[in-house]
């Protein structure tokens, strides 16, 4: 059934070609200078600036500003009347890692065992992926690919340390020329103090006393912190010259995180779980990112204190508990903003991915500034990524990840124009455009 | 269905919800409420900007309530001496948001998947008035909702209408005079592509040829069932004597409603083939498929569901999470509108319902819906497919004052809902909310300190007991399992 339909999508793809003639499929070719001209920049950097130039070359910003000199020969969009943005940034996302959630043989996001720093996300990125257009077509340019992360319909096996997330570019033939930073940061699911559990062989919910979730919890943070002590050992072993020893895939993959080089995505949502989490990577000097973070809120103050940066679930959902306010995670953001933690927006899900916009301006609606939220996919992403010295701005020297959009890009109705990554004019066209106009033209039903 | 707490899949879920069988305990059974007694003073919305979905919209605009129901609606009403009056300068007020697929306010599991065609379980049974969700989904503008049985058959459940009167017992919950539904549902979900499992035992059907011939056989048997209630009741007409009736089926007495349109058909469905499919057994045995629900491959066949007068209720952009989902687009609402179908979105989800606005205005966006033919994907139309349509669904005169207001053009992904009003009750308002956060907390921390309290209690009378000579104790009883709570329907 695939294959047919790739068939059938070729002499799409080619009519598309011929019609935005010099637009990159996700390729990347040599390239002229490229300029947008008369919009109004979003640089995110400073204050917008109104009738504004963009030049980027070799797929870097080469200038921006009010007064810029057109180069010669460069390529020209006039963008009268439109906006131009940072692209958005999904820092957690299954993107090439999962196509359909429900069958198991198109999805890569979760191993087998509870140890598997070695995986890296990027050795399983599909990049013909048909949610990579879909999701660019949202004006997002670059996401995290996270393994172990779940996502929707998923079935998250018990991995503690789950594998290395890889940041990519959402075009690119090939993975090494999608690769923003391939050992971006590694996978920590936090094991939490579990009550109740799924039980596979009666597939029913189990109550566990809490003694019993308190002993496996103990005994799974015992097994982590064996884990990372052994690690350390390792990297000194390691750093020595000279020294004789056993390569070990695994350990080897820790040495950046033990080292504090590597940030380490701690998935927790309930205060507890995010307090003991906050303690135990305090204590192992790791470099954590709090990831899904529902009730973060609750915890701000030592979130701040400690300087635990926090990747944020959907806000569109329901709060944890039954007895929480029914905008909870909605006004969250700004609340954990306000108490000095910094934020960032993820879908956590492909098939959502398109929603990151929304998400920030319902936030927006519920007390968040503005500029907060577009900085929230944009800056702040690459800022806890530590990515922000080539992406999240549109400042000279940054690759050239940048939407033109006729408004606000959070906004539900509003359209992407032109979209740019590493400097080339990149499509967003998708599969779901195509089947749009496949069906659009379908003449009327005969029977 | 919460995803964010799908940390063990919604497969497995689903799956769950498919499997555990039990339903809840009735609460109140035959739940049929009149009218909400309204001895409410009349209410005047005033300087607002009034979206009525079917006369345009009126900028500065009043809307005059009167005993639940819209009295007028214009500029410069004069509100009567004793009326309240709700200043909406600045705001924007539209008819209550109606979801024409829900599964909250349900007290157990939506599915009982243990039969492959289980039409006598009805959803009016287990209706939960204490679910938090509907307070939730109030909040987010939603009046009425279509509160459906899970997919995991066929030929599912009862389905009923409620509105969201939070805080009115079960028996206040129904949308008097709402017709009564079923749920129908095919592909993936009745056939358990997803949720099989070694060591489970499967059950027939198995394939959407399996679902085709399940529901056709339901209804040669229902039809024979019909005949004979039928020919008896002819014959007992006609003064026959010492007739034996046809001894009652409760299996088929909903399909029978169904063959005499008096039972609306939701049917869950995702491919283009199922879709036709479903369209022509219902041409077969003579009855109309009231909504496709979900739908997401209606815009391969709008002609044909237009054709057959049959609504459609999808999602705004839901794609990839099982394979007859991999053909979604965003483009669905506005392309099977274009065509001629009465569409809604609805969510299937009690998170999702916190902003159905929302959904519908991405069909602006993508495939360029006016803004009026987007508020109607989730007001009017929901109601005509629910046949409520003479009641609400539009700011008319006469229709029910179930209405929503926000802070701003409601097809923004900045509005906030202010205010709810059910039969011109107000049922939700986020200034009060907000200022009653605090003393819930308060009453919260003094519960748990009241709750621990009394554990240490407990704690140390059992010490004291322990300390006393060894008696023997009776055994303790074993708990009955704690039954697990579906959250949602299994999509």
């Amino acid at each position: 059934m695939k294959t047919s339909r790739m068939k059938m999508r070729v002499p799409i793809l080619f009519a598309g070609c011929l019609c935005v003639a010099g637009m990159a499929f996700g390729q990347t070719v040599p390239a002229t200078d490229t300029v947008i001209t008369h919009a109004k920049i979003f640089t995110l950097a400073g204050a917008p600036i109104e009738g504004g130039t963009v030049v980027i070359h070799e797929g870097k910003i080469a200038a921006v500003g009010a007064n810029v000199s057109i180069p010669a020969g460069a390529k020209v969009i006039d963008a009268k009347g439109l906006q131009v943005y940072p692209g958005l940034f999904d820092p957690v996302t299954q993107m090439g890692l999962s196509e359909i959630s429900a069958v198991r043989a198109t999805v890569d996001t979760t191993e087998m065992g509870s140890i598997n720093p070695d995986l890296v996300a990027a050795t399983a990125v599909l990049p013909s992926s048909a949610h990579i257009p879909v999701t660019r077509a949202a004006g997002i340019t670059e996401v995290l690919a996270v393994p172990a992360s779940g996502g929707f319909d998923s079935v998250r096996a018990t991995n503690l340390i789950g594998g290395q997330a890889s940041a990519i570019h959402l075009a690119g033939w090939t993975v090494a020329e999608m690769l923003i930073r391939k050992n971006a940061a590694m996978v920590m699911d936090w094991p939490g103090i579990e009550t109740q559990s799924f039980d596979f062989s009666t597939f029913s919910m189990k109550e566990k006393p809490y003694s019993d979730a308190k002993k496996d919890y103990d005994k799974a943070v015992d097994q982590l912190a064996n884990w990372i002590e052994e690690s350390r050992h390792y990297a000194q072993v390691a750093a020595t010259s000279g020294a004789v020893y056993d390569r070990d895939v695994k350990l080897e993959a820790m040495i950046p995180v033990v080292r504090g080089d590597m940030p380490v995505l701690v998935f927790a949502d309930k205060a507890r779980d995010i307090r003991n989490a906050v303690e135990f990577c305090q204590k192992q000097n790791l470099k954590m990112i709090l990831t899904g973070g529902s009730e973060a809120w609750k915890v701000k103050d030592l979130l701040r204190s400690k300087s635990v940066p926090v990747i944020l679930r959907p806000t569109l959902e329901y709060p944890m508990e039954d007895d929480d306010a029914y905008d909870r995670l909605m006004t969250q953001p700004a609340e954990l903003l306000a108490a000095g933690v910094k934020i960032a927006f993820g879908s956590f899900d492909n098939s959502f991915a398109r929603r990151l916009g929304q998400q920030a301006a319902n936030a927006v609606a519920h007390g968040l500034a503005y500029e907060d939220a577009l900085k929230a996919v944009t800056l702040y992403p690459a800022e806890i990524l530590g990515l922000d010295g080539e992406l999240g701005t549109l400042e000279t020297g940054k690759i050239a990840n940048l939407i033109v959009t006729n408004g606000d890009p959070l906004e539900l109705t509003t359209e992407v124009r032109y979209l740019f990554i590493k400097g080339q004019l990149t499509s967003t066209d998708n599969k779901q455009k195509d089947l749009y106009e496949k069906y659009l033209n379908r003449p009327p039903a005969t029977n | 269905m919460n995803r964010r707490r799908a940390s063990f899949g919604v497969a497995a879920v689903a799956l769950l919800g498919l499997l555990s069988g039990a339903s809840g305990v009735a609460r109140e059974k035959e739940a049929k409420a009149s009218a909400a007694a309204n001895s409410a003073p009349a209410l005047l919305i005033r300087n607002a900007t009034i979206l009525t979905v079917t006369r345009g919209t009126l900028e500065k605009g009043d809307i005059l309530i009167k005993d639940g129901k819209i009295a007028a609606v214009g500029s410069g009403i004069k509100a009567p001496a004793d009326a309240q009056v709700i200043d909406a300068s600045g705001q924007f007020v539209m008819p209550g948001i109606i979801d024409c697929h829900s599964h909250i306010a349900i007290d157990g599991d939506v599915n009982e998947g243990s039969v492959s065609v289980s039409s006598m379980v009805n959803i009016a049974d287990v209706l939960n008035p204490d679910d938090p969700a509907i307070y939730r989904d109030l909040a987010g503008g939603v009046t009425a909702a279509n509160i459906l049985h899970g997919s995991a058959n066929p030929i599912g459940g009862q389905t009923i209408v409620i509105k969201l009167r939070w805080g009115q017992p079960a028996a206040k919950l129904p949308f008097e005079g709402a017709p009564p539904g079923i749920k129908f549902a095919l592909g993936e979900n009745p056939k358990h592509s997803n949720s099989r499992v070694s060591g489970m035992p499967d059950r027939y059907p198995a394939t959407r040829m399996g679902v085709e011939e399940t529901i056709r056989g339901a209804f040669t048997e229902a039809r024979d069932y019909k005949k004979s209630w039928d020919d008896y009741n002819k014959r007992a007409a006609a003064g026959e004597r010492n007739l034996i009736p046809p001894r009652r089926d409760l299996k088929l007495d909903p399909l029978v409603e169904v063959l005499e349109g008096k039972r609306y058909v939701h049917a869950h469905c995702y491919r283009e083939d199922e879709i036709l499919m479903l369209l022509r057994v219902a041409k077969e045995f003579g009855f109309r498929v009231q909504t496709l629900q979900h739908v997401l491959e209606g815009y391969k066949v709008a002609d044909e569901i237009a054709a057959a007068g049959t609504g459609a209720s999808t999602f705004s952009d839901w794609w990839a999470y099982k394979v007859e989902t991999y053909d979604a687009i965003p483009y669905n609402a506005a392309m099977m509108t274009r065509r001629g179908v009465v569409v809604s979105v609805n969510s299937d989800d009690a998170g999702e319902a916190m902003h159905l606005n929302q959904e519908a205005a991405k069909s602006m966006r993508y495939g360029g819906l006016t803004h009026d033919e987007a508020l109607k994907l989730v007001t009017l139309n929901p109601a005509i497919q629910l046949g409520i349509e003479k009641r609400v669904g539009s700011i008319e005169v006469g229709k029910d004052a179930d209405l929503v207001i926000y802070n701003r053009d409601p097809l923004s992904a900045y509005a906030v809902v202010q205010k709810m009003l059910i039969d011109g009750r107000v049922y939700f308002d986020r200034e009060k909310d907000l200022a009653g956060r605090a003393a819930l907390e308060q009453e919260k921390k003094e519960l748990l300190e009241k709750a621990r309290k009394s554990a240490e209690k407990k704690a140390e009378e059992k010490k004291a007991e322990e300390k006393k000579p060894q008696e023997k104790k009776p055994e303790e009883k074993a708990k009955p399992p704690q039954e697990h709570r579906d959250e949602g329907g299994a999509r």
